[in-house]
């Protein structure tokens, strides 16, 4: 790769959007980013929009709908479905093009607006077969868990200790949706769901509008005195036949792997200095850090337990609170690059890490149980 | 005093016709004839079921067609109690994938004929491993609950 990508500014919604129309939030955020680099929309060289209209937003094409208040009208620019990472990495690669200079993400999802989350995801599974059953990502997940805990002895404290920890560490990030101290007899027994999960195991659903300005290495260091780094990237799905698939080795270690050649990380343990990883399900965030190469297999509950994990330990994961916390479906995978940014620059504010970070993971994950799985590998 | 903003209520129904083809619609026809069908992959041997008319791992052709076993073993399991619009089942109901005798992928479907007021009680008969088989419903259109569900098998009748 000869020209570096860099990450010039970050912008991210407040919860307060809930009873804005979505239009004007994505204006204002997207305004808020040119705003913070100086940069006019005329200058920006190319858009990608990440949304999932029909089922998140309740309008056939809606960034189509949104596509003025993102800047992207009488531009090269394009739009994207399904998971935001995605048009982040088309982004980053027009500018590797060479045919751009500057590039900007915008992530979008209001679901405070739409049915319940599995009301959606149910329309995920095929119609033939998986949809009459009831499978959806929650049910899906459930039967993910229950193998996870009795293979690996994974025991539903740990599990639910990840809701007090991601919650806990959501406390001090004004950007995030459920902000509170719980404690794992209440996550334990808040309302069952599917058994093993609880309804606070289980991401809420939530607002939010992230957009990102990514710039090539030269423009990007006249823009701003820290840009971050894009450094690695993989993404891969496995087949959508639920009873196909392995469910406690899908995709993401091999995905993870592939990223962490591109960044040149050979211990991702030692030299990730903290991973935003999405898990809209509590337990969903042991076996990711497992298949992310962060423990060893089937110790993902003792790397929580050991605290390590934890807002100040030596690898934090999800000091935004993560998807537990903040559940803008589509946007999941932008909001964890918009964290990394924070950490990687220090403007996290109150939920900095107590520690230098010189290597930030970002990952994403949409589809039943881990179908898809996006990791991208960002630096100083 | 922060003025409340107006919503729109609005809802999206819309009808589809969408084909099974050739393939599902066999499958189909054979759970209404009381058969669970797969079929057999030439190059990586396994039977996958439903029946497919390729093999997604050799992507290859396939046309051996193969009777599964009615009985099998839960791969895993989950007890299914809350409730969302437009949702499919009504709940409690129980979730499973089971590995059928012959067949080398898991079928998803349910666990019924036992008490499903507790989670205690469910799990005295259901637990990874467990042995379950058919049950046919009455009525067999040629849908996927033609099965009416999977019961658990006493551990001495296999």
């Amino acid at each position: 790769m000869g020209d570096r990508v860099g990450i010039v500014a970050v912008a991210e919604s407040t919860p307060a959007i809930a009873k804005e129309n979505l239009m004007d939030a994505v204006y204002w955020v997207t305004k808020e980013l040119l705003d913070k680099v100086g940069v006019e929309r005329e200058e920006v060289g190319t858009i990608v929009t990440a949304a999932s209209d029909v089922f998140h937003s309740g309008i056939s094409c809606a960034n189509s709908y949104y596509w003025e208040a993102s800047g992207g009208f009488l531009k090269n620019a394009s739009r994207q479905d399904a998971d935001s990472l995605f048009a982040f990495l088309y982004a980053c690669m027009r500018i590797l093009s060479g045919h751009f200079e500057t590039a900007m993400v915008v992530a979008l999802t209001k679901g405070s607006e739409n049915p319940e989350n599995d009301t959606v995801t149910s329309l995920y599974a095929d119609p033939f077969y998986h949809r009459p059953l009831g499978i959806n990502e929650t049910t899906a997940a459930a039967l993910q868990m229950r193998q996870y805990m009795e293979h690996y002895g994974i025991s539903l404290e740990q599990c639910a200790m990840v809701t007090v920890k991601n919650l806990g560490n959501a406390l001090y990030n004004p950007y995030a949706h459920v902000r509170k101290r719980v404690t794992v007899d209440e996550v334990l027994r808040s309302q069952p769901i599917a058994d093993p999960l609880t309804a606070m195991q289980c991401a809420p659903k939530s607002d939010g509008v992230v957009a990102v300005l990514l710039a090539r290495e030269d423009k990007a260091k006249k823009l701003t005195d820290n840009p971050v780094w894009f450094r690695g990237y993989s993404s891969a799905m496995d087949t959508s036949t639920l009873g196909d698939r392995d469910l406690l080795n899908g995709m993401l270690s091999q995905v993870a792997r592939r990223a962490y050649a591109m960044a040149g990380i050979v211990d991702p343990s030692t030299e990730v200095d903290v991973a935003e990883i999405s898990e809209p399900y509590a337990f969903q965030e042991l076996l990711w850090c497992e298949q992310l190469g962060l423990c060893p297999e089937g110790g993902g509950g003792r790397l929580l337990d050991s605290g390590i994990t934890g807002l100040h330990g030596r690898l934090p994961v999800n000091p935004s609170g993560g998807v537990l916390a903040t559940n803008a479906y589509v946007a999941r995978g932008l909001y964890r690059i918009a964290e990394a940014y924070w950490q990687l620059t220090k403007r996290a504010g109150e939920h900095q890490v107590d520690k230098t970070v010189h290597t930030a993971l970002a990952h994403s994950t949409h589809g039943f149980a881990g179908q898809s799985h996006t990791v991208v590998i960002l630096g100083d | 005093m922060a003025k409340e903003y107006r919503t729109l209520h609005t809802t999206v129904d819309l009808p589809y016709e969408l084909a099974f083809g050739a393939t599902l619609t066999r499958f189909f026809d054979g759970l209404s004839e009381e058969k669970i069908l797969g079929t057999r992959c030439p190059k990586c041997g396994r039977v996958l079921v439903p029946a497919r008319s390729f093999c997604p791992r050799c992507f290859i052709d396939l046309d051996q067609w193969v009777e599964v076993g009615q009985m099998g073993t839960v791969e895993t399991w989950s007890l299914v109690s809350y409730r969302y619009f437009g949702m499919a089942k009504t709940p409690p109901y129980i979730t499973a994938l089971i590995r059928l005798d012959g067949a080398d992928v898991s079928l998803t479907h349910l666990v019924g004929g036992i008490d499903l007021s507790s989670l205690e009680m469910v799990r005295t008969h259901l637990s990874i491993g467990t042995r379950v088989k058919a049950v046919w419903a009455k009525e067999k259109p040629g849908s996927i609950f033609d099965i009416e569900y999977f019961v658990p098998v006493e551990a001495d009748s296999h």
